[in-house]
């Protein structure tokens, strides 16, 4: 990738250091930002940009920003959600290792255009060791002027919190991570009101993905235009791909957005090893309904996701090889659903532990005719019937995987 | 029997419980300190912690009840989790977990192994994908293993 485009994961040395941080002109946005700019025309500007969500559902940032009603007295918040519990995604966590000073500048803007002066980093349990580099990171920020009371002696100040989770995939969800750092059970909330209005503590709060926050930063530094420039019309910038399974060289690639399925595996991942043939992919995450073989000249962006039926999500890339089983996958996916779901819709805590027993028993030589069948109405009756949007993130892929792979399915039934 | 955690943790509760604007929110952190140090979070802990951020006990309950990381029941000196979500099986996950359980000698149910040496659990995407299969002991990440590379680190754990 030529020199000219964002890169969110630096490879020098000692990338995540202050210092380091400032030889590839870090800080210089926000001190821009805070110093030169109204918080309005900062909005505007990430408006123009055409930034989505990288967490998964691909709302655009400045739009969500603007949501936040000004003039109100009392606190507001900007809750950052390192979860990362899509299964099959890697790359907040590069974020968090290689680059944290650029998720810190790209929150103090977004903290200043929205008038916020707490935020929260929600962190995945799992990650506690990776977030000591964020915590260097705020220590040095905070040493240099560019994060707490003072930002650029403007008078500006913004306080960070870290915040772990504890090994719940539903506390990714945006209201359920508000529940959790209120110190409660992750059970997702209703809406409205959206988090915008009345979020944490009941006060208005933006939530966004670390990428999605890392992105800001050369957006104001260098302004909508270049970014616009890069990826789609409608979906601009780079992704960071997590491409896993059966590949030659599984890893992190940063790429436009809406480049092709096949060029991200076969030119940048390797293609599958030796002897290997792809049969499926899974391409934005585990909850993206699965993708056959011949399906891999779609584009990966939000739109062109939806045309097949599938979702960009958090654009982690899991390659599955022709030899693995795809009962083997069905398993693996209904165990996730059915242990995460968080049980307060009923739909989602008995559908997907019934489909799951459903997938053990097939799996255990003891199929039944009928039982595709049965899992597809189960699923049928999760979707759209839960107050969070994790009933259509277990139901969907696995109603997808037992359309396409039905024929290998029905074998493993009757066997 | 009582609950009280040393001078320093009691430092980190305080400091975490001054970080929030309503003292119920430091629910997580405060478990999360007392497991560090006790290994788990023992019933008496759990009123000591309802009482320091002036909840029910039950509120204390419900969330250690539902966040798969805390611990209600003493683990082993090193915990050792083992990822089975799609990346890492697609790796051989499954054989993985087969031979650590055969080197642990965990029969069926037990997670801890006789000696108190080691807990073995089985958890979801630990989002290290391009290094499966994968572990994670006491948070430090380790991958991609195989079955004999991964036994390998569990018996030198057990040598400890
Ligand atoms: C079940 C479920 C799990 C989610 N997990 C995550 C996650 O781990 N990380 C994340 O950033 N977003 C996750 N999301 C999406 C969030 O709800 C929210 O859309 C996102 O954090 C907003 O940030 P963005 O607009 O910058 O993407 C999840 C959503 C659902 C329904
Ligand atoms: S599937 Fe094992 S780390 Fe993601």
């Amino acid at each position: 990738m030529s020199q000219d485009t964002v890169r969110l994961i630096p490879s020098d040395e000692g990338s995540w250091r202050l210092d380091a941080y400032l030889r590839r002109g870090g800080y210089e946005a926000a001190r821009k930002a805070v110093t030169s700019m109204a918080p309005a025309g900062i909005i505007a500007e990430v408006r123009k940009a055409g930034l989505r969500g990288r967490g998964g559902a691909g709302f655009p940032a400045g739009l969500k920003w603007s949501f936040v009603p000004q003039g109100v007295s009392g606190p507001k918040y900007l809750c950052v959600n390192a979860d990362e519990g899509e299964p099959g995604t890697f790359k907040d966590r590069a974020i968090l290792v290689r680059d944290p000073h650029r998720l810190l500048e790209g929150m103090v803007i977004a903290a200043f255009a929205v008038g916020i002066h707490t935020a929260i980093v929600y962190v995945r349990g799992e990650y506690e060791r990776i977030a000591g580099r964020l915590r260097e990171a705020m220590a040095e920020a905070e040493g240099a002027g560019f994060l707490g009371p003072d930002i650029f002696g403007s008078g500006f100040g913004l306080e960070v919190v870290i915040h772990f989770g504890a090994g719940a995939y539903i506390c990714g969800e945006e209201t359920a991570l508000l529940e959790s750092v209120e110190g409660r059970r992750g059970t997702p909330r209703l809406k409205p009101p959206f988090p915008a209005v009345a979020g944490l503590f009941r006060a208005p709060t933006v939530i966004n993905n670390v990428e999605t926050l890392a992105n800001v930063p050369s957006i104001i530094g260098r302004g909508a235009d270049w970014f616009t420039a890069q990826g789609l019309p409608k979906d601009c910038g780079t992704r960071l791909f997590s491409v896993s399974g059966a590949v030659r060289r599984p890893g992190l690639y940063e790429l436009p957005t809406g480049i092709p399925l096949r060029t991200l595996i076969e030119d940048h991942a390797g293609g599958p090893p030796e002897g290997v043939s792809v049969k499926a992919v899974i391409p934005g995450g585990l909850s993206a309904p699965v993708l056959r073989a011949d399906e891999l000249e779609a584009h990966l962006d939000f739109e062109s996701m939806a045309l097949v039926c599938s979702m960009a999500g958090s654009a982690g890339v899991i390659v599955i090889g022709d030899r693995t089983p795809m009962l083997e996958v069905l398993g693996v996916m209904s165990r996730f659903y059915a242990h995460e779901s968080c049980g307060q819709c009923t739909p989602c805590r008995i559908g997907t532990s019934w489909i799951h027993r459903t997938v053990t028993r097939i799996a255990a030589g003891q199929g039944r005719r009928g039982d595709l069948d049965l899992i597809l109405s189960l699923a049928d009756g999760i979707k759209g019937r839960t107050l969070c949007p994790m009933g259509d993130a277990a139901a969907l892929p696995i109603q997808a995987l037992v359309t396409k792979f039905r024929d290998e399915l029905e074998q493993a039934v009757e066997r | 029997m009582s609950y009280a955690p040393s001078a320093a943790v009691l430092e980190r509760i305080d400091r975490a419980v001054a970080a929030y604007p309503e003292r119920s929110a430091a629910l997580l952190p405060v478990l999360r300190l007392i497991q560090e140090e006790s290994g788990w979070v023992p019933p008496a802990a759990e009123v000591w912690a309802a009482d320091k951020l002036g909840l029910n006990p039950v509120r204390v309950r419900e969330v250690l009840s539902f966040y798969t990381m805390f611990r209600r029941r003493p683990a082993g000196r090193t915990v050792v989790q083992v990822c089975r979500n799609l990346s890492c099986t697609l790796a051989g996950a499954e054989e993985v977990i087969a031979a650590l359980r055969r080197e642990l000698g965990l029969g069926d149910g037990a997670d801890t192994t006789a000696d108190g040496a080691v807990t073995l659990v089985a958890v979801e995407c630990l989002g290290n994908c391009d290094h499966a299969p994968c572990l994670q002991i006491d948070g430090v990440d380790r991958g991609p293993v195989t079955r004999d590379s991964a036994a390998a680190i569990v018996r030198e754990l057990r040598g400890r």
